[in-house]
């Protein structure tokens, strides 16, 4: 199973550094949700699935499934969202300000 | 001891605030103090014989080093030159510079140069003579881009810079070398150790990286090509460190490293080719040149070159007469430097085509010359210290394959061949000097140069005139100068007490002689016919000159990395991040392969079966089609939504995998997410209007991302077959209740074990929000367009 979960994380690894090499800012925006996403995946993955019970003590339990990493999702899930919706408001500024969205059209030149 | 080194910087630290007050008493005299006065302490260093007066501070202990100044027999000497000549320099600045040029800095950079120089000379510490080695280059490029809005100047410095960087950056190479090899930092200590490093194997790249930092800093060939370019620096400068003092602290790192190289007949070969060669070749291109300070140049090149040749030999009688030709040389071509100052400054051109005649002008600067151009030639005359000199060098060249036993390899040919090559490279020597004096003083001039030229003033000549008298001085009274400056010096190169060595004008007819006597009369036959001969010094260099490979690689190193700058700095982010991405991905792989993390044998993973497995394998299926779709639709609204989907898909696999706190947040947060989506959404272009993409650059796109995928997930299967320490999770799963009175672990975790985390992430989300706030805020002042 963990294999699995650490193809998938990587598969979206992959979707998401696609969505960031984008041109549109709300491509590389999507591109970081799904990056968080695939994090999340592949951090819960690395302290081992389905070991046991859900991590809330209970009387007569013996195995539970590893608390550690779901601690660091849950911070990381709360600021990673932070992140996109600054993202999506500095993307909005930017369209306002400078009326497109394009990376390209957006770059520096060399007379900066 | 110390105070005498740092002198030079304490004052120019305080030049600044003395040049304001230039119009009433010229910089100059301050740096003129200066110098003399360390002239004095050094000199009276020599004559009480103290000569091992140490400065010891233990600079990193730990290490095992100490920086430690010290004055043996060749730094004295070279002490004693380097501020004798700095204070007559100083001296004759005052009145060649005006008042209106930049004088604080000027000073500055000359009292810079002064204590690295006394640095060099008197360091102990190998680190410690490095930084002063640079710190010469430094001062060097400062001074000759003086006049900085000449392009002449500016590109004369930066040659000089690069030439000399490349050597110091040999030369700090050799330095640890020799660190490594004998274990100590300290030169004296080093050199005690000549049997260590003569043995390791290191000892042919030692003797390299050192010989390229010599050539390079003293203008050896093929590196000798930034010293006739550094003459576009005030001629003051050109006088103290293009002739006298820096380009001789190459010769001094060689002899400094004698004691231990001159067993070895690779550095005789070596040091003694270079040698005569340039000697040779400086004395052969200063022919050639038509500007006075270019003849000085080529010539300094020439000179410096029989110098290190002598260094190369070894033999007691070379090191001695080495040693002596660095003072004579000092004395004559600081004079003639200073008299083509004074000429410039009269004349107003250096052009040795339009002068001529200046004897009746000016006798005095015509008589400094003479005097000092026959010296340089070997004229053989009582007064005349270069001739001394010179003698010593044809005798040392002669008696070189008598002093030295070499076997029968290249090395005893070559000491065959060298009185020859003596010769034939001193026979320039002779016409370049007739050439200098005569095509200047005798003949005629053009009458727009000739009206008002004159000799300067007292205060002009002064320097010139002692440097003249001390020629006069050392011919005369040359067992003096041999037994209280020269012998202690020679010593100290020799590493053994030299016998008594006393120099005669007449030895009788001896080789050394004859030797001087075919140079004179085939330099005053090649010289009264030289009309016949303009052909023959127009023959090389053709187009492989040192000069046109400097400036091949010069403007190709430019021109690449400018092509390199204007690719890779292209203000584009999408491709900043395209690189880093790829380079993280292709290392990140290398390295997973190159050491081979894969253990898979070793992996503890819980079993995958049909019926229960059915829900993960469907969501993951669901997720992967999900960010697919996301990645490739052409509405954003969609993208957005099946975004969602992604988010959502992943709470469930919290879900399936006891993650119940993980699941609930996810499922609002993503919520959320999408609304915030969906409210930015109205002002953001639709995906519609941009234009498609180059193929090529897509398939960049997706072989970038693939390859991030894949490096993920091998770094996941990597890390997770490898478990190099116990978790520490148990820990939280006993305290939970124990410690933090909570039964839901995650909790317990998130508010108390790691509480002082999760008020950061909340000073994030607070910082996020008021960034957000602002960032809307922003358009009701700045406006919309």
């Amino acid at each position: 199973m963990e294999i699995i979960m650490i193809v998938l994380a990587g598969i979206l690894f992959g979707f998401a550094v696609y969505n960031i090499l984008q041109k549109r800012l709300l491509r590389i925006i999507i591109g970081t949700a799904l990056l968080s996403h695939a994090a999340h995946l592949f951090i819960l993955t690395m302290g081992k699935l389905k070991r046991g019970a859900s991590p809330v003590l209970t009387e007569g339990t013996e195995n539970y499934t590893d608390p550690l990493p779901q601690a660091l999702i849950l911070t990381s899930i709360v600021i990673s969202f932070g992140v996109t919706s600054l993202l999506l408001v500095l993307a909005y500024r930017t369209v306002k300000t400078n009326g497109t969205d394009n990376m390209e059209e957006l770059r520096g030149n060399n007379h900066d | 001891m110390i105070i005498a080194i740092l002198m030079p910087f304490l004052i120019a630290l305080c030049i600044p605030f003395i040049a304001k007050f230039k119009y009433r008493i010229h910089t100059g005299y301050v740096a003129f103090a200066a110098s003399l006065s360390i002239f004095l302490y050094f000199l009276t260093l020599l004559i009480s014989g103290k000569t091992d007066i140490l400065y010891h501070y233990s600079w990193i202990p730990s290490l095992g080093l100490d920086l430690t100044f010290y004055t043996d027999g060749l730094a004295l000497f070279f002490a004693l030159l380097i501020s004798g000549i700095g204070a007559l320099v100083a001296f004759y600045s005052i009145h060649y510079l005006d008042l209106e040029e930049r004088l604080g800095s000027f000073y500055v950079y000359l009292l810079l140069f002064m204590g690295a120089m006394l640095g060099i000379v008197t360091s102990d510490n190998i680190y410690a003579l490095y930084t002063f080695w640079e710190l010469t280059s430094v001062s060097s490029f400062l001074l000759i881009s003086f006049w900085f809005n000449r392009k002449a100047s500016t590109d004369g410095a930066l040659k000089s810079m690069l030439i000399t960087f490349l050597g110091g950056f040999a030369l700090l190479g050799g330095l640890a070398l020799l660190h490594l090899v004998t274990g100590s930092a300290s030169i004296r200590e080093i050199l005690t150790k000549g049997d260590l490093i003569l043995g390791s194997d290191w000892f042919p790249l030692i003797v390299v990286l050192l010989l390229l930092a010599a050539c390079t800093k003293s203008a050896q060939f093929p590196f000798h090509i930034w010293l006739p370019d550094a003459m576009e620096a005030p001629t003051p400068v050109s006088a103290y460190l293009h002739s006298a003092t820096m380009v001789k602290a190459g010769l001094f790192l060689l002899l400094r490293f004698t004691p231990v190289f001159r067993e070895s007949e690779a550095f005789f070969i070596a040091v003694s080719i270079i040698g005569l060669l340039t000697l040779f070749w400086g004395s052969y291109m200063a022919v050639r040149q038509t500007d006075l300070k270019g003849i000085l140049a080529f010539s300094t090149v020439s000179q410096l070159g029989m110098i290190m040749a002598m260094i190369g030999y070894g033999t007691e009688a070379a090191i001695f007469a080495a040693i002596f030709h660095i003072l004579n040389h000092a004395t004559f071509k600081g004079s003639l430097f200073m008299a083509v100052g004074i000429i410039d400054h009269e004349t107003g051109t250096r052009d040795i085509r339009r002068l001529g005649g200046l004897w009746k002008l000016m006798p005095i600067t015509g008589i400094i010359s003479v005097l000092a151009a026959f010296s340089m030639a070997g004229v053989p005359l009582p007064i005349l210290n270069g001739f001394y000199s010179k003698e010593e060098f044809f005798a040392s060249s002669w008696d070189l394959s008598a002093d030295r036993a070499f076997g029968t390899g290249f090395a005893s040919v070559l000491a065959d061949i060298v009185p020859y090559a003596a010769v034939a490279g001193s026979i320039f020597t002779f016409v370049y000097s007739m050439y200098f004096y005569f095509r200047t003083f005798t003949g005629k001039s053009e009458t727009t140069v000739a009206k008002k030229a004159h000799d300067p003033k007292f205060g002009m000549l002064l320097s010139p005139v002692l440097l003249v008298s001390g020629v006069i001085l050392i011919s005369i009274f040359p067992n003096w100068f041999s037994r209280h400056l020269l012998l202690p010096a020679a010593n100290a190169v020799y590493g053994e007490t030299m016998e008594a060595h006393s120099i005669h004008f007449w030895h009788g007819l001896v080789p050394a002689l004859l030797m001087s006597l075919i140079v004179v009369i085939s330099g005053i036959l090649l010289y009264s016919t030289r009309s016949y001969w303009t052909g023959l010094y127009k023959l090389l260099p053709g187009r492989l000159s040192g000069n046109n490979v400097y400036s091949v690689i010069l403007n190709a190193s430019e021109k690449q990395t400018k092509k390199l700058n204007d690719h890779i700095v292209s203000g584009s982010l999408r491709q900043y991040n395209a690189i880093i991405i790829s380079f993280i991905s292709i290392l990140t792989l290398l390295v997973l392969f190159g050491t081979n993390s894969f253990d898979l044998s070793n992996m503890d993973t819980s079993p995958v079966s049909l019926p229960q497995s059915l829900p993960e394998l469907a969501v993951a299926v669901i997720m992967i089609a999900a960010a697919f779709g996301s990645t490739v639709s052409q509405k954003k609204l969609t993208a957005v939504i099946i975004l969602g989907v992604v988010g959502y898909g992943l709470s469930i696999l919290f879900v399936l995998f006891r993650a119940p706190d993980l699941a609930l947040t996810q499922l609002s947060i993503e919520t959320i997410t999408v609304v915030l989506f969906l409210l930015c959404f109205r002002h953001l272009p639709e995906f519609k209007r941009e234009r498609k993409e180059k193929l090529s650059k897509k398939i960049t796109n997706i072989i970038i991302a693939s390859l991030c995928g894949l490096m993920m997930m091998l770094v996941g299967l990597a890390a997770y077959s490898q478990r190099l320490f116990p978790a520490i999770s148990d820990y939280f799963i006993e305290n939970s209740y124990k410690l933090g009175g909570g039964d839901n672990i995650v909790n317990v975790i998130l508010v108390d074990f790691r509480g002082l985390d999760t008020l950061f992430e909340i000073t994030v989300l607070a910082i996020a929000a008021l960034g957000i706030y602002s960032l809307i805020k922003l358009r009701q002042k700045g406006g919309d367009r």
